[in-house]
Formats: C-alpha cells, structure tokens, sequence
C-alpha cells in the first residue's frame, strides 16, 4: 500500500514535470539573489551561506506543500482513500514521502553546487549536503500537517506558511547550525543527531496528525 | 450526577453562569491594577543598577507570564474539545487567542523598550525575545486558521490540532533557540541573572500578575460569552432571551 | 515617597520616553482589545434587535 502510494505520486510527477523543476528553480534563485542583495563580499557570503541555503530550502519545500494533497483533493481520490479500509496514516505516510523524494531529493542534490557558489570548502559541502539530507524530510512530514488542515482552504497557500514556518524554526537552527559548526572546527555530531532524533519524532507523530487533519478538513 | 455535570458544560447555562461572574473579575482586575501601579511607581525603591526604567518590569514580566500561560490554557481546552467533542471547551479556545496575542505583543513591545536603555538597542536575538517573537506567530497562526475556515465545527478541530501541535514544539523551540543562542556568544546579552529583587519590586510585579489575571479572565469570559451568543442565534434559548417566545 | 514633584515623576530619571512609552501603548493594546470586543457585541446585538422586530410584526 505504501509502495503503490509513492509510486503512484512519483508517476504523477514525472507527468507534471514543470511542477517538480519550478521547486527548484525557486530554490536556485533564491539562493542566487542574496549575494546581489547583500554584496559580492566572499568572506561575509561565506558565514552566511548555510543559514541562506537552509531559508531557501525551507521555503521551496513550504512552497510546493500544496499539491501534497490538493490534486487528490480535486479529483476525488482523497474521499476515495478515506473511504477505503487501509489505514489512513500510512497513505500520509507515503503521501510525505513521495512529497520529500520529488522536492525534498532535487534540493539536496542542489546545495552542493550552490554552496560552491558561496566558495564553502569541501568539508563544509558535505556537511550543508548531509544536514539537507536528515532535515527536508522533517520539513515533509511536519510541513504536511498545515497541508492537511489549509486543505481548499481560501488563501490556503499563504496560511500554510504562517502556520508551518514557526514549526520549521528547530530544524533550521540545527541544520545551518551543523554547518557553522564544522566550518568552526567544531563538532557538527550533536547537531545530525539532534536532527536525527527531530526525524524520528516527527516519523511517529506527523503522519498521526496529518491523518486527523485530513478527516477533520473533509468532513 | 454526570447530568448535573453536562448542565454547565452546555453552552447556554455557561453564558448565564459567565455573565454573573465577568463584574467581579472586572472590578478585581481594576482594583489590582490600581495597586500594583501605586506599589510599581510610589513604594518600589529605585534600582541601583537601572535606574528608573526598571519599572517598565511590572508590566513586561506579566505580561510575558499570561502570554506563555494562556498559550498553554488554549491548547489544554482545544484539546479536551477535540477529545471529547465539547463545543464549549473549543469556544473557550477560541476566546483565549486573542488576548494571549495582545499579551505577547505588549511583553514584546515593553521588552523592546526596556532593552533601548538597557542594553542600547531596541531588538536582541535573546533567547526569550526571540522565543516570545515565535509565540506571537504561533498565536497568529492558530488565530489566521480559524479565521479562514467558515465551518464552525472545523475550525475548532483544525485550530486544536495547530494548538497542540505548538504545544508540543515550544519546549523544542526554545531550545534550540536557547542552543543557538549560547553558540553565537556576543550577540547577546542575557537576562537571566537579574539583580536581587527588593520585596516591594516583587510585590508590585505579584500584583501587576494577579490583575493580569483577572483582566484575562474577565476578557475570555466575555469573549466566550459573545462567540455562545454569535454561534446559537439561531437556537431556541437565544430567541427566549430575547423576548421571542414561541 | 520616591518623588519630589511631578515633573520628577514623569521625568522617571531621564528614562521617561521609555517607561511612559512602555505604559502608553499596553494601555492602548487593553483599550483596543475591550473596543474591538464592545464592538463585535453590539453588531450582534443589532442583529439580534431587528430579528426581534421582525419576529413582533410577523406576530400581528
């Protein structure tokens, strides 16, 4: 079931491909117009890059949140899966995943080059790359409870943000924060597990969460 | 003995039962007021280290007690609303966000003003004013849901789950503000070690919090009374209240 | 008594801008929020006034 779910979303994706590049392009340019903002000064770029890397990130995960649910919505499939007798949690489940293998996946492929950008040394690249890793699936899987509740809701796209934003707050803190951490010659281990630990919280509970907001949003 | 139970959890004897008790909770919340100013600025000595711009605590600390406090009131009644599908608990919900938002925004406007003095600036990435600033956006956020949603019955499951889900992540937030924070050293000056507190300082700031208190009570009371009275003006005890017998 | 006269008082030690701007605008917040509340109870009233009077001239 969890399989057909995430195949099924990935098929749908590679048919609606400009969905998929719009994510990432957003997140391109993003992270390419902070240094026409902020000046072409290497070593002030350098500081800031994981906390503008890790913004970016954040906002083109938010950004593509509402197709989690809202194509199914429209079609009807979403009161079909309602109806059906397999549980509701882990369809959500499989609805994050696929969420974080077509935007969450793209971004972490990305960071690596755009850190280039920003002159990050190569350790400091594996670091940005691995904190994305651990932390754009806990952007899915938190991120889809405001998808869930703003369901065809007016203005749904903007509320999601004021909604899931503030939630989003931890993992950036500890995802740029491996980053600094390791360009300082400090150890980044406390920030991948702390992150790890948000992952595995947010595996057990936002699909649970996710799967009462939907019931409630299609009542 | 569980009826007797229901009888004040129904709506319409909790808006009668309300109505009676929002005068004395008005006239504590004035009276309180008007104390705790009179200790804040007339008993309260001096500070020695601040000086006179020390008094803006009295209104800074409760305010930022009631703005932390009724965030998790909020979540305990959208909870028990959501559990037990009590309309009452979710209305009760309803009517705290707003009051805990203007509590926020005054713990963050006097801190901000506090801090000119103090420490120069208007605004420090500080743990606590940086955690306060990300409960006024959770306030706004739970308060923009409800907004959105017409159904009345939705939004009061949606914005419990929003609730508690902020419920949950505060404690997570402020600690990775409070990390954060001790990692980027210098940036930051911390509150934490206050001076020792004359008695008369703590009284007046004990004051300030009860009549904080108070006015939240009455103001929720009042609030849930008018959202009873918007949701049921279509019921029968309505018309009966207003002179419309059948 | 902490003050010797008024002007003392609201000078609050040379922190007078802060301290009164501190009070003016929560006071202005509590004032707001009572209003806006008084506010949403009298259109409700309203509401409920000329139902009321529709619901008299139905009755005649």
């Amino acid at each position: 079931m969890l399989t057909w779910v995430i195949r099924r979303d990935l098929l749908l994706a590679m048919r609606r491909q400009a969905d998929v590049l719009t994510t990432l392009f957003f997140f391109i340019i993003v992270v390419s117009l902070f240094p026409l903002g902020v000046g072409p000064e290497m070593n002030t770029l350098r500081i800031m890059a994981p906390g503008i890397v890790w913004v970016a990130a954040l906002l083109a995960s938010m950004l593509s949140l509402g197709r989690m649910f809202s194509n199914d919505y429209l079609d009807g499939t979403l009161e079909q899966i309602l109806l059906s007798p397999t549980s509701l949690s882990l369809l959500v489940l499989g609805k994050m995943l696929s969420h974080w293998l077509i935007t969450g996946v793209p971004l972490v492929l990305m960071a690596p080059v755009l850190g280039i950008q920003y002159d990050l040394p190569f350790s400091a690249l594996v670091v940005l790359t691995l904190s994305l890793l651990l932390g754009t699936p806990i952007l899915s899987l938190i991120g889809a409870i405001g998808a869930a509740l703003t369901l065809g809701l007016r203005g749904g796209g903007v509320l999601v943000s004021l909604l899931v934003l503030p939630l989003y707050i931890p993992v950036l803190i500890f995802g740029a924060g491996a980053v600094e951490a390791s360009t300082a010659g400090l150890g980044f281990e406390a920030h991948f597990s702390l992150l790890g630990a948000f992952l595995l919280a947010s595996l057990v509970f936002a699909p649970w969460a996710t799967a009462a907001s939907l019931r409630i949003s299609m009542e | 003995m569980s009826i007797n139970w229901y009888k004040y959890a129904s709506p319409a004897s909790f808006y009668f039962l309300a109505g009676k008790m929002i005068p004395y909770f008005s006239i504590a919340a004035i009276a309180l007021l008007i104390v705790g100013l009179y200790i804040g600025f007339f008993v309260a000595p001096t500070d020695f280290q601040q000086g006179e711009a020390y008094r803006i605590i009295f209104i800074h600390v409760p305010a930022a007690w009631m703005s932390m406090f009724l965030y998790v009131v909020m979540a305990f009644w959208a909870g028990v609303g959501l559990a037990f599908n009590t309309r009452l608990s979710s209305m009760m919900a309803t009517a705290i966000a707003p009051t805990g938002a203007m509590f926020t925004f005054i713990a963050l406007w006097t801190g901000a003003w506090w801090g000119k003095p103090m420490w120069g600036t208007w605004w420090v990435w500080d743990a606590r004013l940086t955690s306060e600033l990300i409960l006024f956006f959770l306030y706004i956020g739970f308060m923009s849901l409800q907004a959105a949603i017409d159904d009345p019955r939705r939004a009061d499951k949606a914005g419990a789950i929003i609730a508690l889900v902020g419920v949950v992540n505060i404690p997570i937030i402020y600690f990775s503000v409070q990390w954060w924070n001790t990692l980027h050293q210098g940036a930051s000056v911390s509150i934490a070690q206050s001076p020792k507190m004359a008695t008369a300082m703590l009284a007046g700031m004990l004051v300030m919090a009860l009549a904080a208190w108070m006015y939240s009570i009455a103001m929720i009371l009042m609030r849930a009374r008018t959202i009873i009275l918007e949701r049921e003006r279509h019921t029968a005890w309505v018309a009966e209240l207003k002179g419309m017998t059948r | 008594m902490n003050w010797n006269s008024w002007s003392e008082f609201f000078s609050m030690g040379g922190y007078g801008f802060y301290v009164w701007g501190s009070y003016l605008v929560s006071f202005m917040c509590i004032a707001g929020e009572i209003w806006i509340l008084l506010n949403r109870q009298r259109t409700l009233q309203q509401y409920l006034g000329q139902r009321r009077i529709k619901y008299e001239r139905e009755k005649e």
